[in-house]
């Protein structure tokens, strides 16, 4: 009964995409947020970005709606909206204040990610980003469990170019392996420094053991691409603005558009493949 | 015969916290108990990120495998006169790339055992790396170490 409530409430949800780390501090809440601005630039698309990173949920500073509330209505629970067509739900909205901690057991963690599933009231959705905390835990295995009640067309995982790095993210890619999660691919952050001055690039990470693209290489996934360091990117979040928005000539906007338009095009090849087969 | 408990040696305990991942709490951790020990004192580490364990690279113990003792698990020995005690889940997968895919209940456990089970015999300081969060691994390694020397918690985080 419970999978059946789910499968309804996710019924209008076209695209899925997870995206999973492993390893804390690499990017995933950044790389969520510009992913959900990106798609959500086409006016035609519904973007729904939700935050399952219960303990540190970076998502409302970064897409500038701290302090926001959710409401209640018949339907659910509203979604906070940053445009008319991208909306947002984080246990950050739930917290009286920015600073309380949620110290939560699993089993806790677990109910709200249900009810966050359950109860908003997504509406039609063309894109579900899910934003996950760091690790492969009680978070992970709940969210791939409750989401196969709809489908989801795969995980984005997130990188920096150092061993330490990736030795976690190797876990995460068996993790998606060991439950059946398709991998849309890796992309690498903090994968260099241009200085603004000098023009000269800086490996601030160096790849010691040839970094995310060596990974992929060993284990057959796809690399959707390298973003390199950019203070700005680091401001934007901050400010809650949207570092592709603010900063449309750097060298990591393009990086990034050029990996959220390879994203759109699996989830879009994925949907054509699936009629088929139906 | 009653059983010394395992921590009865150890004269300080630090918990390493964040609460946001990736700012170098596993960093920090390696680089004060080497501090620690290059001024003389016993350090030990305990390593509790279940998920994403970092310190035994850190340390060059990737590949080390721990042993039991009659008075419990034995803790791999590193650093330069390998001497800092250090006990780690990555010891305990049979593969480095094996996810821990655990829940909470399960990952407390062990927790609960690195705790009661190692010998770390007399150290000055032992050293708890934590993984980001406030969830389980804190909460479990709070409980199993507050009764003993719990020092304090040094946190760790980036200017952004």
């Amino acid at each position: 009964a419970e999978a059946a409530e789910l499968r309804a409430r996710l019924r209008a949800v076209r695209h899925t995409v997870l995206v999973l780390s492993g390893k804390g501090g690499v990017g995933k809440s950044t790389f969520s947020a510009l992913l959900a601005h990106g798609l959500a630039a086409d006016e035609t698309k519904q973007v729904a970005l939700l935050d399952i990173d219960i303990c540190g949920p970076s998502i409302p500073k970064i897409m500038g709606l701290e302090g926001e509330q959710v409401h209640q209505s018949g339907s659910g629970w509203s979604p906070v909206y940053v445009e008319e067509n991208l909306g947002v739900m984080s246990v950050g909205f739930l917290l009286s204040s920015p600073d309380d901690a949620v110290i939560w057991r699993g089993p806790k963690k677990n109910g709200l990610i249900k009810q966050f599933l359950r109860d908003v009231d997504w509406g039609e959705v063309d894109y579900l980003i899910v934003d996950t905390p760091p690790g492969t835990s009680d978070e992970h295995l709940s969210i791939v469990q409750y989401l196969s009640a709809t489908h989801i067309d795969g995980a984005v995982i997130i990188t920096t170019p150092q061993e330490v790095s990736l030795q976690d993210v190797r876990k995460e890619i068996n993790f998606c392996r060991k439950v059946k999660l398709p991998i849309i691919g890796v992309v690498e952050n903090m994968s260099g420094f241009v200085c603004p001055k000098c023009k000269n690039e800086s490996q601030i990470f160096p790849p010691t053991t040839g970094g995310a693209e060596k990974m992929c290489q060993n284990l057959n996934v796809s690399l959707l691409g390298k973003v390199p360091l950019d203070p700005q990117i680091g401001k934007s979040c901050d400010r809650g603005q949207s570092f592709l928005a603010e900063a449309p000539e750097s060298p990591a906007t393009l990086s990034y558009r050029n990996i959220i338009q390879r994203i759109q095009e699996y989830c879009e090849q994925h949907h054509l493949q699936e009629e088929k087969i139906m | 015969l009653a059983e010394r408990p395992s921590l009865a040696g150890v004269r300080h305990i630090l918990l390493v916290l964040s609460g946001k991942g990736g700012v170098g709490k596993s960093t920090i951790s390696t680089e004060l108990a080497l501090a620690l020990r290059s001024a003389g004192k016993r350090v030990g580490i305990l390593d509790v990120d279940l998920c994403g364990p970092s310190i035994p690279r850190m340390l060059r113990v990737q590949d080390s495998a721990v042993h039991q003792c009659d008075s419990g698990w034995v803790p791999v020995f590193v650093g330069q006169d390998k001497a800092i005690a250090l006990m780690s889940i990555g010891f305990l997968l049979e593969r480095p790339d094996d996810a821990v895919v655990w829940r909470g209940p399960k990952k407390n456990a062990l927790i609960k055992q690195f705790v009661t089970d190692v010998a770390w015999g007399d150290l000055d300081f032992l050293i708890v790396d934590t993984p980001p969060g406030t969830s389980d691994e804190h909460i479990s390694a709070v409980e199993a170490l507050r009764p003993h020397q719990l020092l304090g918690a040094i946190l760790v985080t980036t200017p952004q």
